[in-house]
């Protein structure tokens, strides 16, 4: 959108996993010129204090983002396939662990 | 019109109290605003380090200094939060940190005045960190989903800060003769200071009202500044220091302190460019900031030759 | 020397050692080329400032005169500081921090992991928790090495400039004295003489990858063991000391 030459390093987006056995969360982005500093960068602003055990950085024009306009189309016709939540299905009175 | 029916379908969201995401249509006043607010935010992060990083060598302890560092670093790291959330909005940091450089951008006028003590090391964390928090808190709920997630973090790490500076505050006000005069030198200073950050009053703040309707912030000016004073008189009482407004007093029908006249005329004239630091805290910036362009331009040469290693390799 | 003095000056000099390059890398905050590396250095400062809190605190305990890890390093007069001469050195431009933070990264990568095996169980548990932050630091300084090295011709020539300039105070992290003998027969302290070889090997390994000449110059600046020190230390301990020299009886 400007003309202005970037001096600051491309956007890497962070994902960090708190615990063993969670997903890797988005919380935030860094800037950084290769991998190995943007996993440095990555853990130097957002492990401070202790938030994590495992971290991904990706660069951020490498994240395909779902377009808001579209989101009718994509998520909406899932709305009514009700026969996917287990809670469709009538069981017959006294069946267990089912 | 597509426009306005995309402005109804943003106004109801607001009005529903949902988040609004990057690639969600905006109005461009909103656009606007947040980036001029959030980078405001976060070079006052930035710029905010200076101040007390004077004084990270003089720490009168080595306690003293491994907090002092762990919050400025912090600083940075919420600097580095909200250029990150605003980027989101489609603006590099590169254009940001350039409109920081053209005076285009602001950052709080609290950081142009002088840290001259390890006392004022203790007010700034206790007032000024205390100003800040008031006002994260009411922002953790504002409409832009990426502000908010910035300043959920934010209000987390901060807790310690304001902490840190009553702290020293309360040992210098225990202290010997000198530094309980250290200490209400300091508050004598920084307080008027303290409560221009939250900004002019409500009838002459320009962009109150978009900002309240679109729910990019939650309170007011006066509305923050009034907890803040409320909060921290009662915490100066409790380590026996005064607070420099003559006309400060309870008032029991509305169940808050009145306070005196603040000197709008020296809030101008600091915003302007006329405070005691203004020249220098942006020289300091301008200057690290042009020293390091040979280190960045050497990463991203490395890094480019890496890329190249690659491909051929 | 009795083996309790030896320990206290061995301590004193691992301790000082990180307090005065980890106020050398206080000083880069609000000074970095850009603000994640703002961040890096700080926390490598507060590695370091930790450490020496720790290493201090074991000093006076050795000294067993009642003083505090604060006395030591507030109280304490330029004479008595046993820094080596490199950490002390100004923090010049990004370059210059970056060779002295490589020189004394891989030394003390190597020294740690020997201290690790210690006899004495407080600087055995101190180096097995240092020796991660210095792999951290380790990592940091040779990356910067090759991209400073094999970034921009003006990176390049930095970069060679700083490790010619620095190349005086590399052979002193190598010097002993009686302290060091005294200490390592009793298994507490590591034989300097036997890392160097490895040093030099890692160190010229690095600065051949990053396209850059080994120094060949051979004076070498020395003193620190005798508390002689270049005259940087004084404005360091002056700043330092300022609010504890001019309040002696505030406390903090």
């Amino acid at each position: 959108m400007s003309n202005v030459k970037d001096s600051q390093w491309p956007l890497w987006e962070v994902f960090v996993q708190a615990s063993p056995g969670i997903p890797h969360k988005h919380v935030g982005s860094v800037h950084a010129p290769d991998k190995q500093m943007a996993m440095q960068n990555a853990r130097d602003l957002y492990t401070r204090r202790s938030e994590g055990i495992s971290i991904w950085v990706v660069p951020a024009e490498a994240i395909v983002a779902s377009n808001p306009d579209d989101s009718d189309m994509l998520f909406e016709p899932s709305n009514d396939k009700v026969y996917r939540h287990p809670t469709f299905y009538v069981m017959p009175e006294g069946s267990k662990n089912i | 019109m597509e426009n306005e029916k995309q402005l109804e379908q943003f106004e109801a969201k607001i009005n529903a109290d949902s988040k609004i995401e990057p690639k969600d249509w905006m109005p461009e006043d909103y656009r606007k605003h947040l980036i001029r607010q959030i980078s405001q935010h976060a070079h006052s992060e930035i710029i905010g380090m200076q101040p007390e990083g004077n004084w990270i060598t003089r720490s009168p302890s080595l306690r003293a200094k491994l907090i002092l560092l762990a919050k400025i670093q912090d600083e940075a790291g919420h600097g580095l939060y909200l250029y990150s959330s605003c980027e989101t909005l489609g603006i590099s940091r590169e254009e940001l940190i350039e409109q920081l450089h053209t005076g285009k951008a602001k950052y709080s006028t609290i950081f142009n005045y002088p840290v001259l003590t390890w006392a004022d090391v203790g007010a700034i964390g206790w007032l000024v960190d205390g100003a800040a928090i008031v006002n994260q808190i009411s922002l953790q709920r504002t409409s832009y989903g990426p502000y908010s997630r910035a300043m959920v973090r934010i209000c987390k790490e901060e807790s310690f800060h304001q902490r840190q500076g009553y702290e020293i505050m309360g040992k210098l006000a225990k202290g010997t003769a000198e530094q309980k005069e250290m200490a209400q030198d300091a508050i004598n200073r920084l307080w008027w200071p303290t409560l221009m950050m939250f900004g002019p009053h409500d009838a002459d703040s320009a962009h109150t009202g978009k900002a309240m309707k679109w729910k990019i912030k939650r309170e007011t000016n006066d509305e923050l500044r009034q907890r803040f004073i409320d909060k921290t008189v009662q915490q100066a009482e409790i380590i026996g220091l005064t607070v420099p407004d003559p006309e400060l007093k309870w008032n029991a029908e509305k169940n808050k302190y009145d306070h005196g006249k603040i000197d709008w005329e020296e809030f101008k004239r600091v915003v302007n460019g006329d405070g005691p630091c203004n020249k220098k805290r942006m020289d300091n910036h301008l200057k690290a900031h042009n020293e390091g362009a040979w280190v960045r331009e050497a990463a991203t040469a490395y890094a480019a030759k890496q890329v190249k290693e690659e491909v051929v390799g | 020397m009795t083996k309790q003095e030896a320990l206290f000056n061995y301590c004193l000099r691992l301790g000082d050692n990180s307090l005065i390059l980890g106020h050398r890398l206080s000083e880069w905050s609000s000074k970095a080329p850009i603000i994640e590396e703002d961040l890096a250095l700080t926390n490598m400062a507060l590695d370091l400032i930790g450490r020496s809190v720790a290493l201090l605190k074991y000093a006076a305990e050795a000294e067993g005169k009642g003083h505090s890890e604060d006395d030591l390093a507030y109280r304490r007069p330029e004479r008595k500081f046993y820094n080596n001469l490199l950490v002390e050195q100004p923090n010049g431009d990004f370059a210059v921090t970056i060779v002295r933070q490589f020189f004394n990264s891989t030394f003390e990568f190597l020294l740690y992991e020997e201290l690790t095996k210690s006899k004495d169980a407080t600087i055995a548990g101190i180096a097995a928790k240092t020796i991660k932050e210095i792999k951290y630091h380790l990592r940091h300084a040779t990356d910067w090495m090759l991209r400073l090295g094999d970034g921009t011709p003006e990176s390049h020539l930095r970069v060679q400039n700083a490790l010619n300039d620095l190349w005086m105070f590399s052979d002193e992290l190598f010097e002993m004295n009686e302290v060091d003998e005294i200490l390592i027969k009793e298994g507490i302290a590591v034989d300097l003489t036997t890392l160097k070889t490895n040093w030099e090997k890692r160190i010229n390994e690095v600065i051949l990858e990053a396209t850059l000449i080994v120094p060949t110059s051979t004076f070498m600046q020395t003193g620190s063991r005798q508390g002689i020190h270049s005259e940087y230390l004084g404005y360091i301990i002056a700043e330092m000391q300022y609010l504890q020299r001019a309040y002696p009886d505030a406390k903090w």
